[in-house]
């Protein structure tokens, strides 16, 4: 979502993004003129006249699990996004019983918050553990 | 060819994702202050329609359309910037 109209949407789709990503953009260019849905995120900068670089995670049931802001010329990681869209998703299945330490990605150990782990976590996850 | 949606102008709809239409409080104007504390992790997004290009066409899209699916909303500066 931007501040462009479609109409610019469709001539950076179809003139540039096109060819970076064979078949276009694969999701909605959803278009934002005056920047009313972003001002109600809290994205839209008013001096500028444009949205920054904001990116919000929304669950099945329409619930914010998380988001990130950047200014403009900086951008996104996607492998960060996803990487918390799967520990969410992890989350989730596991009915709040599962919890993903700092470091956490798909197959890494997970926590099962409980009375047992007060004061335990020393035991089972390590400094290291963030970088591997 | 379906029915085409029709294409308004982008504005948040004044309630919640997941809200029923009944619970819905009326639509008065709020103030950006107000709307703003309510992002918040944890909390239901706020809904919003948009116009929208998507596969060649133009549409219109509804966030609570997606309900039932994991959504990435992004916001970006601007088309044909660099980053």
């Amino acid at each position: 979502m931007s501040v462009d109209s479609i109409f610019v949407h469709k001539m950076w789709n179809d003139y540039e993004l096109s060819k970076m990503v064979p078949g276009g953009v694969p999701f909605p260019m959803l278009s934002d003129g005056g920047g009313k849905v972003g001002t109600a995120y809290g994205v839209y900068d008013e001096d500028a006249g444009v949205e920054n670089r904001g990116r919000f995670i929304i669950d099945p049931d329409g619930v914010i699990q998380g988001y990130e802001v950047l200014t403009p010329p900086v951008g996104r990681h996607l492998s960060e996004t996803l990487r918390q869209i799967q520990a969410f998703q992890l989350v989730r299945q596991s009915k709040g019983t599962e919890a993903t330490p700092s470091g956490w990605k798909p197959g890494k150990m997970t926590l099962k918050p409980g009375p047992d782990l007060v004061g335990k976590v020393c035991e089972v996850w390590k400094v290291e553990m963030e970088y591997d | 060819m379906s029915e085409k949606p029709k294409i308004g102008c982008a504005r948040p709809t004044g309630g919640l994702v997941g809200q029923s239409e009944e619970t819905k409080e009326p639509q008065t104007p709020q103030s950006t202050k107000e709307v703003k504390k309510m992002v918040q992790v944890g909390k239901p997004a706020l809904d919003f329609t948009a116009p929208a290009y998507y596969k060649g066409e133009f549409t219109s899209v509804k966030l609570s359309d997606y309900l039932g699916k994991w959504v990435v909303l992004c916001f970006y500066p601007g088309d044909f910037t660099f980053v």
